[in-house]
Protein backbone atom coordinates (compact mmCIF):
# COMPACT_ATOMS: atom_id res chain seq x y z
CA UNK A 1 0.00 0.00 0.00
CA UNK A 2 1.14 3.24 -0.85
CA UNK A 3 2.63 5.51 2.35
CA UNK A 4 0.98 8.75 2.26
CA UNK A 5 3.94 10.88 1.36
CA UNK A 6 4.78 8.14 -1.92
CA UNK A 7 0.59 8.78 -2.68
CA UNK A 8 1.36 12.83 -2.74
CA UNK A 9 4.64 12.11 -4.41
CA UNK A 10 2.51 9.77 -6.97
CA UNK A 11 -0.45 12.47 -7.53
CA UNK A 12 2.07 15.28 -8.38
CA UNK A 13 3.84 13.26 -10.72
CA UNK A 14 0.43 12.01 -12.40
CA UNK A 15 -1.03 15.82 -12.55
CA UNK A 16 2.00 17.47 -13.75
CA UNK A 17 2.84 15.09 -16.59
CA UNK A 18 -0.63 15.01 -17.55
CA UNK A 19 -0.95 18.91 -17.32
CA UNK A 20 1.88 19.76 -19.42
CA UNK A 21 1.16 17.03 -22.47
CA UNK A 22 -2.50 16.95 -22.90
CA UNK A 23 -3.35 19.61 -24.98
CA UNK A 24 -0.15 18.10 -27.27
CA UNK A 25 -1.86 14.33 -26.91
CA UNK A 26 -4.87 15.75 -27.54
CA UNK A 27 -3.48 17.50 -31.05
CA UNK A 28 -1.33 13.52 -31.80
CA UNK A 29 -4.48 11.77 -31.69
CA UNK A 30 -6.62 14.35 -33.74
CA UNK A 31 -4.32 14.49 -36.63
CA UNK A 32 -2.80 10.81 -36.11
CA UNK A 33 -6.74 9.36 -36.24
CA UNK A 34 -7.10 10.52 -40.50
CA UNK A 35 -3.10 9.34 -40.65
CA UNK A 36 -4.16 5.57 -39.86
CA UNK A 37 -6.43 5.16 -43.20
CA UNK A 38 -4.22 7.52 -45.25
CA UNK A 39 -4.17 4.75 -47.83
CA UNK A 40 -7.77 4.37 -48.02
CA UNK A 41 -8.20 8.40 -48.11
CA UNK A 42 -5.70 8.63 -51.23
CA UNK A 43 -7.82 5.77 -52.77
CA UNK A 44 -11.15 8.00 -51.79
CA UNK A 45 -9.39 11.15 -52.78
CA UNK A 46 -8.27 9.81 -56.24
CA UNK A 47 -4.69 10.31 -55.03
CA UNK A 48 -3.41 6.81 -54.74
CA UNK A 49 -1.75 5.79 -58.16
CA UNK A 50 -2.10 2.92 -60.07
CA UNK A 51 -0.09 1.16 -62.35
CA UNK A 52 -1.86 0.30 -65.87
CA UNK A 53 -2.75 -3.43 -66.04
CA UNK A 54 0.08 -5.81 -68.44
CA UNK A 55 0.62 -9.42 -69.42
CA UNK A 56 2.26 -11.12 -66.34
CA UNK A 57 6.50 -10.82 -67.03
CA UNK A 58 6.42 -7.88 -69.10
CA UNK A 59 9.90 -6.88 -68.54
CA UNK A 60 11.31 -4.38 -66.13
CA UNK A 61 12.82 -1.07 -67.97
CA UNK A 62 16.36 -0.34 -66.56
CA UNK A 63 16.35 1.57 -63.34
CA UNK A 64 18.42 4.23 -65.04
CA UNK A 65 15.74 5.22 -67.38
CA UNK A 66 13.33 5.31 -64.50
CA UNK A 67 15.44 8.08 -62.80
CA UNK A 68 15.76 9.73 -66.05
CA UNK A 69 12.19 10.47 -66.59
CA UNK A 70 12.26 11.84 -63.54
CA UNK A 71 14.96 14.11 -64.00
CA UNK A 72 13.86 15.23 -67.25
CA UNK A 73 10.41 16.02 -65.32
CA UNK A 74 12.57 18.22 -62.68
CA UNK A 75 15.64 19.25 -64.61
CA UNK A 76 16.61 21.40 -61.97
CA UNK A 77 16.34 19.14 -59.37
CA UNK A 78 18.37 16.31 -57.95
CA UNK A 79 17.50 12.55 -56.90
CA UNK A 80 17.06 12.32 -53.35
CA UNK A 81 15.48 8.76 -52.84
CA UNK A 82 13.82 6.21 -55.20
CA UNK A 83 11.56 3.81 -53.41
CA UNK A 84 9.32 0.52 -54.53
CA UNK A 85 5.72 0.72 -53.74
CA UNK A 86 4.76 -2.20 -50.72
CA UNK A 87 1.99 -3.29 -52.42
CA UNK A 88 2.96 -2.76 -56.26
CA UNK A 89 6.39 -4.04 -57.55
CA UNK A 90 5.83 -2.21 -60.92
CA UNK A 91 5.31 1.07 -59.27
CA UNK A 92 8.52 3.46 -58.37
CA UNK A 93 8.17 6.81 -56.47
CA UNK A 94 11.41 9.40 -57.04
CA UNK A 95 11.86 12.15 -54.79
CA UNK A 96 13.45 15.29 -56.34
CA UNK A 97 14.52 17.75 -54.11
CA UNK A 98 16.76 21.05 -54.74
CA UNK A 99 20.29 19.75 -52.70
CA UNK A 100 20.48 16.54 -51.21
CA UNK A 101 19.90 17.83 -47.56
CA UNK A 102 16.76 17.06 -45.97
CA UNK A 103 13.55 19.25 -46.76
CA UNK A 104 10.08 19.55 -46.93
CA UNK A 105 10.38 21.12 -51.03
CA UNK A 106 10.18 17.43 -52.76
CA UNK A 107 8.65 16.79 -55.75
CA UNK A 108 7.43 12.87 -56.16
CA UNK A 109 7.41 11.46 -59.57
CA UNK A 110 5.48 7.91 -60.06
CA UNK A 111 7.29 6.42 -62.75
CA UNK A 112 6.33 3.02 -64.71
CA UNK A 113 8.50 0.06 -63.61
CA UNK A 114 8.12 -1.44 -66.97
CA UNK A 115 7.81 1.34 -69.38
CA UNK A 116 9.40 4.25 -67.54
CA UNK A 117 7.23 6.71 -68.43
CA UNK A 118 5.24 9.18 -65.46
CA UNK A 119 1.83 7.84 -63.97
CA UNK A 120 1.72 10.86 -62.11
CA UNK A 121 3.57 13.61 -60.30
CA UNK A 122 1.43 13.50 -56.85
CA UNK A 123 1.78 16.33 -54.62
CA UNK A 124 2.34 14.74 -50.62
CA UNK A 125 3.46 18.73 -49.88
CA UNK A 126 -0.20 19.91 -50.21
CA UNK A 127 -3.82 19.61 -48.59
CA UNK A 128 -5.87 17.95 -45.44
CA UNK A 129 -3.58 15.05 -45.52
CA UNK A 130 -0.40 17.10 -45.48
CA UNK A 131 -0.79 19.53 -43.00
CA UNK A 132 -2.47 16.56 -40.40
CA UNK A 133 1.08 14.79 -41.01
CA UNK A 134 3.13 18.05 -40.36
CA UNK A 135 1.22 18.67 -37.04
CA UNK A 136 1.69 14.81 -35.75
CA UNK A 137 5.40 14.90 -36.94
CA UNK A 138 7.12 18.58 -36.45
CA UNK A 139 4.53 21.05 -35.86
CA UNK A 140 6.06 22.31 -39.05
CA UNK A 141 9.17 23.32 -37.04
CA UNK A 142 11.42 20.74 -38.09
CA UNK A 143 13.49 18.71 -36.17
CA UNK A 144 12.95 21.11 -32.88
CA UNK A 145 9.30 20.20 -33.36
CA UNK A 146 10.07 16.12 -33.69
CA UNK A 147 12.25 16.35 -30.47
CA UNK A 148 9.67 18.61 -28.73
CA UNK A 149 6.66 16.30 -29.71
CA UNK A 150 8.95 13.23 -28.36
CA UNK A 151 9.20 14.96 -25.12
CA UNK A 152 5.57 15.26 -24.77
CA UNK A 153 5.49 11.82 -25.25
CA UNK A 154 7.77 10.49 -22.73
CA UNK A 155 5.60 13.03 -20.00
CA UNK A 156 2.71 10.73 -21.71
CA UNK A 157 5.09 7.68 -20.54
CA UNK A 158 5.10 8.69 -17.42
CA UNK A 159 1.54 10.07 -16.74
CA UNK A 160 0.35 6.34 -17.83
CA UNK A 161 3.21 4.90 -15.39
CA UNK A 162 2.33 7.26 -12.34
CA UNK A 163 -1.35 6.47 -13.52
CA UNK A 164 -1.04 3.04 -12.92
CA UNK A 165 0.42 3.62 -9.49
CA UNK A 166 -2.30 5.73 -8.61
CA UNK A 167 -5.11 2.77 -9.97
CA UNK A 168 -4.83 0.63 -6.44
CA UNK A 169 -5.81 3.29 -3.98
CA UNK A 170 -8.73 4.67 -6.28
CA UNK A 171 -9.68 0.66 -7.14
CA UNK A 172 -9.62 -0.26 -3.33
CA UNK A 173 -13.12 -0.48 -2.85
CA UNK A 174 -14.47 -0.91 -5.99
CA UNK A 175 -14.91 -3.86 -8.85
CA UNK A 176 -13.12 -3.68 -11.88
CA UNK A 177 -15.05 -1.86 -14.49
CA UNK A 178 -17.58 0.03 -11.41
CA UNK A 179 -18.68 3.01 -12.94
CA UNK A 180 -20.35 5.19 -9.92
CA UNK A 181 -23.65 6.28 -12.16
CA UNK A 182 -25.58 7.62 -8.43
CA UNK A 183 -22.83 9.39 -7.43
CA UNK A 184 -21.55 12.77 -8.50
CA UNK A 185 -20.86 13.32 -12.66
CA UNK A 186 -17.35 14.20 -10.90
CA UNK A 187 -16.98 10.51 -9.74
CA UNK A 188 -18.63 9.26 -12.88
CA UNK A 189 -16.20 10.49 -14.85
CA UNK A 190 -13.06 9.85 -12.19
CA UNK A 191 -14.41 5.91 -12.29
CA UNK A 192 -14.71 6.00 -16.24
CA UNK A 193 -11.16 7.34 -16.40
CA UNK A 194 -9.69 4.54 -14.73
CA UNK A 195 -11.66 2.21 -16.51
CA UNK A 196 -10.34 3.24 -19.74
CA UNK A 197 -6.77 4.18 -18.79
CA UNK A 198 -6.30 1.01 -17.17
CA UNK A 199 -7.92 -1.01 -20.05
CA UNK A 200 -6.06 0.66 -22.68
CA UNK A 201 -2.55 0.52 -21.06
CA UNK A 202 -0.41 -1.64 -23.30
CA UNK A 203 -1.74 0.37 -26.38
CA UNK A 204 -1.25 3.62 -25.20
CA UNK A 205 2.33 2.79 -23.60
CA UNK A 206 3.48 0.99 -26.87
CA UNK A 207 2.14 3.86 -29.19
CA UNK A 208 3.61 6.82 -27.42
CA UNK A 209 7.13 4.88 -26.39
CA UNK A 210 7.21 4.04 -30.35
CA UNK A 211 6.17 7.52 -31.45
CA UNK A 212 8.92 9.20 -29.37
CA UNK A 213 11.34 6.70 -30.78
CA UNK A 214 10.27 7.76 -34.45
CA UNK A 215 10.89 11.50 -33.14
CA UNK A 216 14.52 10.57 -32.98
CA UNK A 217 14.56 8.71 -36.59
CA UNK A 218 16.92 11.69 -38.23
CA UNK A 219 19.31 11.57 -35.06
CA UNK A 220 19.75 7.62 -35.02
CA UNK A 221 20.43 7.59 -38.48
CA UNK A 222 23.10 10.94 -37.73
CA UNK A 223 24.46 8.19 -34.85
CA UNK A 224 24.76 5.68 -37.54
CA UNK A 225 26.83 7.22 -40.29
CA UNK A 226 28.93 8.49 -37.90
CA UNK A 227 29.32 5.11 -35.87
CA UNK A 228 28.94 2.35 -38.40
CA UNK A 229 30.10 4.40 -41.54
CA UNK A 230 33.00 6.39 -40.28
CA UNK A 231 35.39 3.20 -40.75
CA UNK A 232 33.96 2.60 -44.03
CA UNK A 233 34.47 5.58 -45.56
CA UNK A 234 37.90 6.45 -44.79
CA UNK A 235 39.66 5.01 -47.71
CA UNK A 236 37.19 8.35 -49.38
CA UNK A 237 38.52 10.31 -47.60
CA UNK A 238 38.84 13.96 -49.04
CA UNK A 239 36.81 13.54 -51.94
CA UNK A 240 34.09 15.51 -52.77
CA UNK A 241 30.34 14.31 -53.24
CA UNK A 242 30.56 11.70 -56.38
CA UNK A 243 29.85 13.78 -59.20
CA UNK A 244 26.67 13.11 -60.94
CA UNK A 245 28.86 12.96 -64.20
CA UNK A 246 30.93 10.26 -62.78
CA UNK A 247 28.19 8.03 -61.39
CA UNK A 248 27.44 4.19 -62.61
CA UNK A 249 24.55 2.82 -64.03
CA UNK A 250 22.05 2.87 -60.71
CA UNK A 251 20.27 -0.21 -62.23
CA UNK A 252 23.79 -2.30 -62.06
CA UNK A 253 24.26 -0.79 -58.55
CA UNK A 254 20.72 -2.16 -57.61
CA UNK A 255 21.71 -5.83 -59.64
CA UNK A 256 24.80 -5.74 -57.36
CA UNK A 257 23.16 -4.73 -54.19
CA UNK A 258 20.38 -7.61 -54.76
CA UNK A 259 23.04 -10.05 -55.74
CA UNK A 260 24.98 -9.49 -52.37
CA UNK A 261 21.80 -10.26 -50.18
CA UNK A 262 19.51 -13.15 -52.12
CA UNK A 263 15.78 -13.58 -51.86
CA UNK A 264 15.71 -9.91 -50.02
CA UNK A 265 13.73 -6.77 -52.07
CA UNK A 266 14.36 -3.43 -52.78
CA UNK A 267 12.35 -0.76 -50.20
CA UNK A 268 13.93 2.14 -51.21
CA UNK A 269 17.62 3.59 -52.36
CA UNK A 270 19.01 6.62 -51.08
CA UNK A 271 21.43 8.69 -53.18
CA UNK A 272 24.90 10.19 -52.32
CA UNK A 273 24.82 12.98 -50.16
CA UNK A 274 21.56 12.36 -48.31
CA UNK A 275 20.70 11.78 -44.92
CA UNK A 276 20.42 8.30 -45.50
CA UNK A 277 23.41 7.38 -47.26
CA UNK A 278 27.36 8.87 -47.34
CA UNK A 279 28.45 11.37 -49.88
CA UNK A 280 30.54 8.49 -52.16
CA UNK A 281 27.40 5.71 -52.02
CA UNK A 282 24.30 5.14 -53.48
CA UNK A 283 22.58 2.99 -50.14
CA UNK A 284 20.22 0.65 -50.79
CA UNK A 285 17.59 -0.66 -48.32
CA UNK A 286 16.60 -4.07 -48.69
CA UNK A 287 14.12 -6.06 -47.31
CA UNK A 288 12.47 -9.88 -46.69
CA UNK A 289 8.79 -10.73 -47.15
CA UNK A 290 7.43 -11.70 -43.89
CA UNK A 291 6.00 -9.60 -41.57
CA UNK A 292 8.77 -8.69 -39.30
CA UNK A 293 11.71 -9.11 -42.47
CA UNK A 294 9.41 -6.82 -44.35
CA UNK A 295 10.50 -3.98 -41.97
CA UNK A 296 14.18 -4.71 -40.69
CA UNK A 297 15.57 -3.24 -43.61
CA UNK A 298 19.51 -4.46 -44.54
CA UNK A 299 21.35 -1.71 -45.79
CA UNK A 300 24.08 -2.37 -48.89
CA UNK A 301 26.52 0.40 -49.87
CA UNK A 302 27.33 0.28 -53.48
CA UNK A 303 30.08 2.70 -54.17
CA UNK A 304 28.64 5.34 -56.45
CA UNK A 305 31.19 5.52 -58.97
CA UNK A 306 32.05 1.78 -59.64
CA UNK A 307 28.68 0.11 -58.85
CA UNK A 308 30.75 -2.45 -56.46
CA UNK A 309 29.44 -3.13 -53.12
CA UNK A 310 31.51 -1.65 -50.46
CA UNK A 311 29.39 -3.65 -47.76
CA UNK A 312 26.54 -4.48 -46.12
CA UNK A 313 26.92 -3.70 -42.32
CA UNK A 314 24.37 -5.65 -39.92
CA UNK A 315 21.59 -2.86 -38.81
CA UNK A 316 22.93 -2.15 -35.34
CA UNK A 317 19.99 -2.29 -32.15
CA UNK A 318 19.32 1.06 -32.20
CA UNK A 319 18.16 1.00 -35.96
CA UNK A 320 16.56 -2.46 -35.12
CA UNK A 321 14.81 -0.38 -32.48
CA UNK A 322 13.52 2.36 -34.78
CA UNK A 323 12.34 -0.08 -37.68
CA UNK A 324 10.44 -1.96 -35.53
CA UNK A 325 8.90 0.72 -33.47
CA UNK A 326 7.35 2.15 -36.70
CA UNK A 327 4.84 -0.52 -37.60
CA UNK A 328 3.71 -0.46 -33.70
CA UNK A 329 3.22 3.20 -34.15
CA UNK A 330 1.43 3.07 -37.45
CA UNK A 331 -1.24 -0.13 -36.59
CA UNK A 332 -0.47 -0.86 -40.66
CA UNK A 333 0.18 -4.34 -39.91
CA UNK A 334 -2.72 -6.39 -39.77
CA UNK A 335 -5.01 -5.42 -42.13
CA UNK A 336 -8.49 -3.18 -41.98
CA UNK A 337 -9.76 -4.63 -38.74
CA UNK A 338 -6.30 -3.83 -36.90
CA UNK A 339 -6.46 -0.04 -38.32
CA UNK A 340 -10.10 0.76 -36.53
CA UNK A 341 -9.23 -0.92 -33.51
CA UNK A 342 -6.36 1.33 -33.64
CA UNK A 343 -8.55 4.32 -34.41
CA UNK A 344 -10.97 3.11 -31.46
CA UNK A 345 -8.14 3.24 -29.11
CA UNK A 346 -6.93 6.35 -29.96
CA UNK A 347 -10.96 7.84 -29.61
CA UNK A 348 -10.48 6.26 -26.22
CA UNK A 349 -6.80 7.76 -25.25
CA UNK A 350 -8.89 11.13 -26.36
CA UNK A 351 -11.70 10.29 -23.84
CA UNK A 352 -8.78 9.57 -21.03
CA UNK A 353 -6.91 13.04 -21.66
CA UNK A 354 -10.24 14.95 -21.66
CA UNK A 355 -11.63 13.23 -19.01
CA UNK A 356 -8.09 13.69 -16.69
CA UNK A 357 -8.52 17.57 -18.08
CA UNK A 358 -12.07 17.47 -16.83
CA UNK A 359 -11.36 16.04 -13.43
CA UNK A 360 -8.27 18.64 -12.77
CA UNK A 361 -10.60 21.41 -13.30
CA UNK A 362 -12.85 20.38 -11.18
CA UNK A 363 -10.26 19.23 -7.83
CA UNK A 364 -11.54 20.99 -5.17
CA UNK A 365 -15.72 21.46 -5.23
CA UNK A 366 -16.53 21.33 -2.59
CA UNK A 367 -14.23 18.46 -1.56
CA UNK A 368 -11.08 17.11 -3.21
CA UNK A 369 -11.55 14.09 -5.19
CA UNK A 370 -9.40 12.21 -3.52
CA UNK A 371 -12.27 12.48 -0.28
CA UNK A 372 -15.10 12.70 -2.49
CA UNK A 373 -13.45 9.10 -4.04
CA UNK A 374 -12.93 7.85 -0.85
CA UNK A 375 -9.84 6.88 -1.12
CA UNK A 376 -7.90 5.39 1.45
CA UNK A 377 -5.08 7.60 3.58
CA UNK A 378 -7.33 11.00 3.97
CA UNK A 379 -4.49 12.60 5.61
CA UNK A 380 -2.60 12.30 2.25
CA UNK A 381 -5.59 14.03 0.29
CA UNK A 382 -5.28 16.91 -2.41
CA UNK B 1 -9.98 -13.34 -3.44
CA UNK B 2 -6.80 -11.39 -2.58
CA UNK B 3 -7.27 -8.05 -2.59
CA UNK B 4 -4.10 -7.93 -4.87
CA UNK B 5 -5.92 -10.17 -7.50
CA UNK B 6 -9.58 -8.02 -7.00
CA UNK B 7 -7.61 -4.67 -8.56
CA UNK B 8 -5.05 -6.38 -10.66
CA UNK B 9 -6.38 -9.10 -12.09
CA UNK B 10 -8.33 -7.90 -15.01
CA UNK B 11 -5.99 -5.23 -15.51
CA UNK B 12 -3.26 -7.48 -15.80
CA UNK B 13 -5.34 -10.07 -18.10
CA UNK B 14 -6.22 -6.70 -20.70
CA UNK B 15 -2.43 -6.24 -20.47
CA UNK B 16 -1.04 -8.95 -21.33
CA UNK B 17 -3.62 -9.62 -23.78
CA UNK B 18 -2.95 -6.64 -25.94
CA UNK B 19 0.62 -7.18 -25.82
CA UNK B 20 0.54 -10.52 -27.34
CA UNK B 21 -1.54 -8.82 -30.35
CA UNK B 22 0.75 -6.35 -30.72
CA UNK B 23 3.85 -9.00 -30.65
CA UNK B 24 1.76 -11.88 -32.54
CA UNK B 25 0.55 -9.56 -35.92
CA UNK B 26 4.35 -8.51 -36.37
CA UNK B 27 5.68 -12.12 -36.48
CA UNK B 28 3.04 -14.21 -38.70
CA UNK B 29 1.02 -12.56 -41.21
CA UNK B 30 -1.89 -15.66 -41.07
CA UNK B 31 -2.63 -16.26 -37.71
CA UNK B 32 -1.15 -13.33 -36.07
CA UNK B 33 -3.30 -10.78 -37.71
CA UNK B 34 -6.35 -12.81 -36.63
CA UNK B 35 -4.92 -13.23 -32.76
CA UNK B 36 -4.16 -9.39 -32.80
CA UNK B 37 -7.74 -8.67 -33.71
CA UNK B 38 -9.14 -10.16 -31.07
CA UNK B 39 -6.47 -8.82 -28.38
CA UNK B 40 -7.34 -5.99 -29.23
CA UNK B 41 -11.00 -6.21 -29.75
CA UNK B 42 -11.25 -8.02 -26.09
CA UNK B 43 -10.00 -4.42 -23.93
CA UNK B 44 -12.12 -2.69 -26.62
CA UNK B 45 -15.40 -4.62 -25.94
CA UNK B 46 -14.67 -4.65 -21.97
CA UNK B 47 -14.37 -0.66 -22.18
CA UNK B 48 -17.45 -0.58 -23.85
CA UNK B 49 -19.78 -3.38 -21.89
CA UNK B 50 -18.54 -1.22 -18.34
CA UNK B 51 -18.97 2.96 -20.07
CA UNK B 52 -22.13 1.67 -21.59
CA UNK B 53 -24.26 -0.75 -19.29
CA UNK B 54 -27.01 0.06 -17.83
CA UNK B 55 -26.44 0.80 -13.85
CA UNK B 56 -28.64 -2.51 -12.63
CA UNK B 57 -27.25 -2.70 -8.96
CA UNK B 58 -29.33 -0.68 -6.19
CA UNK B 59 -27.83 2.53 -4.96
CA UNK B 60 -25.07 2.23 -2.38
CA UNK B 61 -24.04 -1.45 -3.51
CA UNK B 62 -20.27 -1.52 -3.10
Amino acid sequence: MLSAQALRTWSWLHKWSSLVCTLFMLLLCLTGLPLIFHHEIGHLLGTEVETPAMPAGTPRASLDRVLDAARAAHPDRVVQFASLDEDDPNLWFVTMTPTPDPTDDFRSVAVDARTAGILAQPRFDEGFMWVMFKLHVDLFAGLAGKLFLGLMGLLLLVAIVSGVVLYAPFMRRLAFGEVRRDKSPRIRWLDLHNLLGIATLTWAFVVGATGMINTWADLLFKYWQHDQLTGLLAPYRGQPLAPVAERASVQASMEAALARAPGMKVSFLAFPGTAFSSPHHTTFYLRGDEPLTSRLLQPVLVDARTAQVTAAPDTPWYLTALLVSQPLHFGDYAGMPMKILWALLDIVTMVVLGSGLYLWLKRRQPRTLLQEAGVALPEAAR
Amino acid sequence: MSPFRRTWGAPLALALLSASGLVSALVSEHWGDAWSWVALGVPVAVMAWHAFRPASRPPGHR
